[in-house]
């Protein structure tokens, strides 16, 4: 029979203080309150002090209500049974299904020995040519979205989670609006992809506590299926509502803010959730790809910043475009050597062309006079953002590095591209050049 | 020191404040006993604050579990690494555990509270005697010496032994494992000691067994264009590499850590990507060193704390590579440590102090932050040995600074205390510009092997084509002179041919000093000519085509026939614009010849 506190000393935010023996840190415990019941777990031990956060949050707690010690950490069922389901934060089934309660694994686990990993060494295919072609996605990279609110993340997101060459697909919702979480759930269920998807979403209206616990379910859950053998990619959005969660509940607890209110040590949590993304040798990977909305636009705030840091490269979201600059996959380099040959050729040649059409661009702006070259990369510039960049582009890399030369074969003469004349004598369309197009047309 | 015991009185995340019986010393090392599901696991710690009978450790695990009323073993040492022949190609975590045997005995995950001795206990060493019986020894003065790898690993007295002491036993030479007694010495009061190939240093005292330290003199060549030529480090010297990400900071270490022109590398992953380290650690092996012929491991030491370990074993880590660094240094041997990156470090103590409810400092570091870098930096250093050999510790360490803004306090407290400073820009690299090295917001205070005149020039060629450029962003081309519009094309042609390095080209990756200064003085009298142009037009075709020549110079091996023939080309396109010497630069060109 466990032993049953019915005193709670103090109420501040989230958080909670019994006076309580034999527990231990890192612990849950069970609150029952007159709104029902909530866990809560152990966030600091001092003598026979216990504080306690609670996940449903602190209102409504009153002084008199039961805290309960369960004797374990946060723990989430494991099994096959979680696929094509949604849970909360919390591990609560959000749709009508029934609770899981058997296999049960903790969460926030070990990290993996660093001897223990590999060179990653496999591209994940995700249908839309600025990934495929320009930053491939790889197998175990750990790659966040860029991006400002109003752009369409989250569209994205779930293309990928849709199209991607996966085995499944763990969506961690953090603050997510509530709109947003049925329209995932939509276009997963219509695409037939919910069979291969679990969903652990805390939306914007759910207790903050839960928010802070979606990426450790999430990952703990996806790093099992790795181990199975299993091909994971874990999608989370939004990383920021999880780093002000992380302030929020820091500054109830006193602590000592660094930067702009975030918590010191706000670049140590974020890598021990992204540095999860692994690929087990002899097993399964995970790979993340998540969403950070940089606030103002600024790159330099606090969350980007360290992000930027730990993760292996970034998607600029701009204005519904992936963006060819800044955008980076540090890993591509492994990876895009053994697809086709033309892959880097292409990769490099359209965007530099690309940055001369943005010089072009500059000069049209400021009133200069266009030359003929000026002319021929605006026309460039447009028909790569239309059937390259746009994010409706669905087509597998090798149709993408396809069109990629007829692209250029519209509108260039083949020196003018800078690509290798053995590449050219292979792939440029026959019979095609800029004046031949201009003649018939 | 006794042995205390504790029990635990409170936890907050990976500090634990404990109710100690007996005597305690700051920075001792305990144990703390604790049930993790169904395992009793000890969890290794470091005494940070005594206050009465109560002290705050620091955890270097997950403190999940820990209770109060747990019981804590003081050990009476400080936080110490082993230190004795077979580090060399280990790769340690910040504690000085062995990753790969780690791995061995739990698999995939670094499981708590499982730590492995350092040194190979079975490992057999051919030892050979140089000390006699009856000798009187010092510290750190050598008995035998055993062969690791291309090195001579000198055993030498325990830098813990303090005093003079005679040579009463030494073995003869012959295989001994590391724990085997190799001599006995005798003090003045007549006890033996019993000696054995290793002993223990605790990492947060610096090594002093040396006669002098010196000023850092001679250059550390690390093949980086831009740095040997504009940017030198000195053997013995300090440099910093702040940047914001992406901008290749790691990539700059990887590179120094294969082709610098030292004895041993040891390379501290501290806070890192796991992935950065997976790279180092896979390739090292099968890379050979041009130098001694064997694998860049054998003169290798990787010490890694990557982002997702522990944070307190974090800050140990560091120390644990510099103190590994001092040790062979003692050995006459040169010593680089690459500290990658000193920023997560100083996060660590950021967030030890925020839990410490200490008074913060400027964006909450501590304010005894710049002291500790400080006192990190300064366990570099060239030294004459007692023996008359010289050895020496070089330390890189690169800085992340939040929003890539330098003006924050460890970039700051770091400037204060290097050598040199290796500036990278997100401008630079976004720029494809790689290394990238800001040439004209850097500085170095070591003198490198290129005349510093000279270098001087083409730094003053490189800031005024810098405002020419800044200018024509404004004005546009037509609106500048002639004049200044060659400067520009100057400025470019030094930046894409001398400062720019292509990592990826098997010749351009490492460029020898020879290499350097030949290549640098075709560049120099290139800077100093007046050239004959009539109009821009012909001026940037010209050097469009100069500069397609100089690059493939740059891929072309060294004294070959092929480069041979570009330098002659090279010279030729020179001499034929060729109309005098630049006004600026009739002193310096006169000095030369």
């Amino acid at each position: 029979m466990r032993k049953v506190y019915s005193k709670i000393e103090s109420i501040a935010g989230n958080v909670i203080t019994v006076t309580a023996e034999d527990v231990r840190y890192g612990h849950l415990a069970m609150v029952t309150s007159s709104h029902g019941k909530s866990l809560a777990e152990v966030i600091r031990l001092n003598g026979s002090q216990v504080s306690l956060q609670v996940f449903a949050g602190g209102r409504g707690v009153s002084t008199g209500d039961e805290v309960v010690f369960l004797g374990s950490p946060m723990q989430v069922s494991f099994s096959d049974n979680l696929l094509g389901r949604i849970f909360d934060g919390s591990g609560n089934p959000r749709d009508k299904g029934p609770g899981l309660e058997e296999n049960l694994i903790e969460i926030r686990g070990p990290s993996v020995n660093p001897a223990m990993r590999i060179i990653p060494r496999n591209m994940i295919r995700t249908g839309i040519p600025m990934i495929d072609v320009f930053n491939t996605l790889v197998e175990s990279q750990k790659l966040p979205i860029f991006s400002v609110s109003g752009e369409p993340y989250n569209e994205l997101l779930a293309r990928v989670a849709m199209q991607a060459e996966v085995d499944m697909i763990i969506l961690g919702g953090m603050g997510l609006k509530y709109d947003d979480y049925l329209s995932f759930r939509e276009v997963l269920e219509e695409g037939g992809a919910m069979s291969r998807t679990i969903f652990f979403v805390h939306t914007a209206s759910d207790p903050v506590v839960e928010c802070l616990l979606v990426p450790d379910v999430a990952l703990a859950v996806a790093e099992r299926f790795a181990l199975n053998g299993k091909k994971v990619l874990v999608l989370l959005t939004d990383m920021t509502n999880f780093s002000d969660s992380l302030k929020e509940i820091a500054i109830t607890m006193e602590q000592v803010p660094s930067n702009r209110g975030y918590p010191g040590d706000l670049y140590s949590q974020l890598a021990s959730r992204y540095e999860k993304a692994v690929d087990f040798e002899g097993a399964g990977s995970i790979t993340i790809l998540g969403v950070t909305t940089m606030p103002g636009d600024d790159v330099t705030h606090p969350v980007p910043d360290n992000t930027g840091y730990i993760t292996e490269g970034q998607y600029y979201l701009r204005n519904g475009r992936i963006e060819p600059f800044g955008s980076l996959s540090r890993l591509k380099q492994l990876v895009n050597s053994d697809t086709r040959e033309d892959h880097r050729a292409i990769m490099d040649g359209m965007v530099t062309l690309y940055a001369n059409y943005k010089e072009s661009l500059e000069k049209k702006s400021m009133g200069f006079r266009m030359s003929d070259w000026d002319q021929k990369l605006l026309r460039y510039g447009e028909m790569f953002e239309s059937s390259m960049m746009d994010l409706s582009v669905n087509i597998p890399l090798e149709q993408a590095l396809d069109r990629g030369w007829e692209i250029l074969a519209e509108c260039f003469e083949p020196a003018e591209t800078g690509l290798r004349t053995e590449l050219i004598n292979r792939f440029w369309p026959k019979g095609r050049t800029a004046a031949a197009n201009e003649e018939s047309a | 020191m006794s042995q205390s015991r504790g029990t635990v009185i409170g936890v907050n995340g990976n500090m634990v404040s404990v109710e100690v019986e007996g005597e305690v010393a700051l920075n001792e090392v305990g144990y703390i006993d604790t049930e993790s599901g169904e395992e009793r696991r000890r969890l290794k710690s470091e005494v940070i604050r005594v206050r009465g009978s109560r002290a705050e450790v620091q955890v270097f695990e997950m403190t999940t579990g820990i209770g109060v009323g747990d019981h804590v073993e003081f050990t009476g040492e400080l936080l110490a690494v082993e230190l004795g022949p077979g580090l060399l190609a280990k790769v340690y975590d910040g504690l000085q555990n062995p990753l790969p045997e780690l791995a061995a005995q739990c698999g995939f995950f670094l499981d708590r509270g499982v730590y492995i001795e350092a040194l190979d206990r079975e490992t057999k060493w051919r030892f050979t005697p140089k000390a006699s019986i009856g000798d009187r020894v010092e510290r750190a003065d050598t008995l035998g010496v055993v062969p690791e790898g291309i090195f001579e690993h000198r055993i030498m007295v325990p830098f813990n032994r303090y005093g003079t002491y005679t040579v009463k036993e030494i073995a003869s030479e012959g295989e001994y494992v590391v724990t085997d007694r190799i001599a006995v010495l005798e003090d003045s009061s007549g006890e033996q000691i019993p000696v054995t190939m290793m002993f223990e240093w605790p990492v947060k005292r610096p090594i002093e067994c040396y006669a002098e330290r010196l000023k850092p003199a001679d250059p550390m060549v690390t093949k980086v264009r831009i740095i040997d030529t504009f940017f030198p480090v000195a053997l013995g010297g300090t440099y910093c590499i702040p940047g914001p990400f992406g901008a290749g900071k790691t990539v700059l270490q990887q590179i120094t850590s294969r082709n610098a022109d030292v004895d041993i590398v040891i390379v501290a992953a501290c806070g890192e990507r796991a992935g950065e380290v997976v790279e180092t650690l896979r390739e090292f092996p099968e890379l050979i060193d041009p130098r001694t012929g064997r694998t860049l491991m054998e003169r290798t030491v990787i010490i890694c704390n990557t982002s997702s370990m522990p944070v307190a074993a974090r800050e140990a880590s560091v120390y644990t590579a510099v103190t590994i660094a001092e040790y062979y240094r003692q050995m006459g041997l040169n010593v680089l440590l690459l500290a990658d990156s000193t920023s997560r470090w100083a996060q660590a103590m950021r967030e030890m102090s925020g839990r410490l409810e200490e008074i913060p400092g400027e964006e909450a570091f501590p304010a005894y932050l710049e002291s500790v870098i400080a006192a990190f930096y300064e366990r570099a250093g060239v030294v004459n040995l007692r023996d008359g050999g010289r050895g020496s510790v070089t330390i890189g360490g690169t800085v992340s600074p939040a929003g890539g803004n330098f003006e924050e306090p460890v970039t700051q407290a770091t400037l204060k205390v290097v050598g040199a400073f290796h500036g990278l820009s997100r401008e630079r690299s976004d720029a494809r510009r790689y290394p990238s090295i800001h040439p004209l917001e850097s500085w170095s205070k070591y003198a490198g092997s290129i005349d510093r005149g000279m270098v001087e020039y083409a730094r003053e060629v490189l800031h005024h084509g810098n405002e020419v450029g800044q200018m024509m962003k404004v004005v546009g081309e037509e609106g500048t002179s002639l004049d200044d519009y060659v400067w520009y094309l100057k400025s470019e042609f030094t930046d894409s041919v001398y400062l720019q390095q292509n990592a990826f080209d098997p010749v351009d990756a490492a460029v020898s000093v020879e290499r350097q200064k030949y290549t640098f003085e075709i560049l120099f009298d290139l800077l100093t000519t007046r050239l004959n142009f009539g109009q821009k037009e012909e001026a940037r075709a010209w050097f469009a085509q100069l500069r397609q020549r100089f690059l493939d110079l740059n891929g072309t091996e060294w004294q070959s026939d092929a480069f041979k023939e570009l330098v002659a080309d090279i010279k030729k396109a020179v001499d034929s614009m060729r109309a005098g010497v630049e006004d600026n630069a009739v002193s310096i060109v006169g000095e030369m010849r």
